[in-house]
């Protein structure tokens, strides 16, 4: 059973939850920018929630099957076509052999999640079908997919016809409240630059992939004077080159902080004034440029509570599922 | 030395042993990297050992990020007592200097350069205080160097220069970070020399290119079939200065699966480095030249 790529999208990739264990040498875990929608739409035809789909951003790809099959596409909002006709979103829905899934026009979110019942089946690199562009890994030949590619699929269970109930989703907010527990290198800026990071309102810039997000708007960044330390840079916001964690926001040149994603660099010589908590994370796939988002200061207490609630609501959705 | 311990966010703590470049601070985090592995603690997903820092990830759902800091902690001191020594290996890495190819890219980006009517050779070489270029390269490759990281990319190492502090070649890293780095390009920004495993964006200095490839995806280059990363920390690296043609049969040879890197094991054994650098590097040199 296979799928082929009649048109390939922006950028569409094979991902699922990633590859741990790597990042100590450069090669992070990648996987799923927002891994709550790739889960659910796993649980909608009836995978583990870890099998390979597609994640295409602000553009769906075209694909025909050459088998009958079930699909589900969560995430972001875009027309689901199945031969012409509209499908929902969080919903499972039937495929017949020759029948041709497309999309229409992006209207929110950021990236659309495709699962295909058994999941792709491409070769694992390192434990993951997620495809590492930079490193030129996993995936088909380390590329997101193209035009004539013929994917496989995996054997699959028994799916049937079932929805998400979309109560059950965050709701959309806006402006998007990323919330962030700060740390690392935080104090190398004065405390009216801390202030400042957490009251004003910063927008996504166009450099916004699947590495880190910018951010722009808000002030530069004023650091607390130091001789820098040997080895460190002469900006006063270089750093002796260190780790990076997922989630951690760099401000290089104290101007435009980057929030590291699902395919981080692993390191680098730019301070890190904190990281945005692990509940978060999903929300930042989902951001176009130009979305109006705010920092909003938590303790490590709240970040525990939310990375709870996140593991609740996806708990609710599967149980739900279960019973449906 | 001052250790700093920080949360990176709900699943990683940061453990910086010192805010700047040091082998002691490096062998510290190497060692407290190895305590927290031989521990085995649960809910330990990744341990990552950087130049003068570490980083350990975990899930919080087994553990308590409080908990996981208490035992970090006391993992440090038995750290302390470990013996800055290691079994490690020192390799040959050919370096085509001043090569077409980075020379080219250089030119693209002048503008994002600190120096935009010199190359980023001649900027280094004059604010390192040496008369020429070639007196430069001479440093850059005469002694060895440790790799004291292995990150950024897949499997880019980070290097560092074993001379004295006073000897060190500084370099500040580009203005803006350039969109496109050539594949394999020798660098150089702060007190480290790299190489690019891929190519892409960087903001290091550009000074040469290897034809020796560090990382292979499809491990189809014969000697990193085992493993696709060629470096890991403690890695002790010479480069030797190569011209076009040599550079050219290297690639050729790569090619046909025929190129073994120059390579012997040797003992790093941070005192005695301490005590006589020059003696300790040429013995380095030696066990690599008799291999």
């Amino acid at each position: 059973m296979a799928i082929k790529v009649r048109k390939a999208g922006l950028s569409t990739t094979i991902q699922d939850l990633g590859r741990p264990g790597y990042f100590h040498l450069g090669i992070p875990e990648g996987g799923a920018m927002d891994r709550f929608s790739l889960r659910v739409a796993n649980m909608l035809v009836g995978n583990d929630e870890g099998a390979a789909g597609l994640e295409a951003v602000f553009m769906g790809p075209e694909l025909e099957f050459n088998a009958d099959t079930w699909v589900a596409v969560t995430g972001a909002t875009m027309p689901i076509l199945l031969d012409g006709e509209p499908r929902d979103g969080w919903t499972a829905f039937q495929v017949k052999k020759g029948q041709v899934l497309s999309f229409g026009f992006l209207k929110s979110g950021a990236r659309i999640y495709i699962a295909f019942a058994g999941g792709l089946d491409t070769p694992k690199h390192l434990g993951s079908r997620s495809t590492y562009v930079i490193g030129a890994l996993g995936g088909i030949d380390g590329r997101p997919v193209a035009e004539g590619d013929v994917l496989p699929l995996g054997k699959p269970g028994m799916p049937v016809e079932r929805k998400v109930d979309t109560a059950l989703l965050r709701a959309p907010q806006n402006p998007v409240e990323l919330r962030v527990l700060p740390g690392l290198y935080w104090d190398r800026i004065t405390e009216a630059s801390q202030d400042r990071f957490f009251a004003e309102e910063w927008t996504v810039a166009p450099e916004a992939d699947r590495m880190g997000y910018r951010f722009r708007g808000g002030s530069p960044m004023e650091f607390v004077p130091r001789d820098q330390p040997f080895g460190a840079g002469s900006d006063p916001s270089n750093i002796v080159d260190g780790c990076y964690s997922y989630g951690s926001i760099q401000v290089p040149g104290g101007t435009e902080p980057i929030v590291l994603h699902r395919d981080a660099v692993s390191g680098g010589g730019y301070f890190t004034i904190g990281a945005v908590i692990s509940a978060d994370m999903d929300l930042i796939g989902q951001l176009q440029p130009n979305t109006k988002v705010r920092f909003v200061k938590v303790d490590m207490d709240a970040a525990l509570a939310a990375r709870k609630d996140r593991q609740e609501r996806l708990q609710k959705i599967r149980a739900a599922l279960a019973g449906g | 030395m001052k250790t700093r311990y920080t949360f990176g966010g709900d699943e990683h703590i940061f453990v910086e042993m010192d805010d700047e470049m040091s082998l002691e601070a490096f062998f510290k985090a190497i060692a407290i990297s190895r305590a927290v592995e031989e521990a085995q603690i649960d809910g330990v997903t990744e341990i990552l050992p950087a130049n003068a820092s570490f980083e350990v990830r975990f899930n919080p759902d087994v553990i308590h990020p409080d908990k996981m800091m208490a035992r970090l902690k006391e993992l440090e001191s038995a750290a302390n007592n470990a013996e800055p020594r290691m079994q490690t290996r020192i390799i040959e890495i050919p370096v085509y200097y001043q090569d077409p190819w980075t020379h080219e890219t250089l030119m693209r980006f002048r503008e994002r350069h600190q120096d935009p009517k010199a190359t980023d050779l001649e900027y280094a070489a004059r604010i390192n205080g040496y008369d020429s270029v070639d007196a430069f390269i001479e440093a850059h490759h005469a002694q060895p160097w440790f790799v004291s990281m292995v990150g950024f990319v897949a499997g880019l190492p980070f290097l560092y220069q074993l001379v004295e502090r006073e000897k060190q070649i500084e370099v500040p890293k580009y203005l803006r970070p350039r969109t496109d780095t050539p594949k394999l390009t020798v660098g150089y920004g702060g007190c480290f020399s790299c190489i690019y495993s891929v190519r892409g964006a960087g903001g290091y200095q550009m000074f040469g290119i290897t034809p020796m490839p560090i990382y292979d995806p499809q491990q189809k280059v014969s000697y990193l079939k085992d493993f696709m990363v060629f470096f890991k920390p403690g890695d002790i690296v010479k480069f030797a200065p190569i011209g076009r043609e040599e550079y050219d049969r290297i690639v050729a040879e790569v090619e046909e699966g025929s190129y073994r890197p120059g390579m012997a094991q040797v003992t790093f054994d941070l005192d005695a480095f301490n005590a006589d650098m020059r003696g300790t590097n040429a013995k380095l040199m030696e066990a690599l030249n008799g291999n």
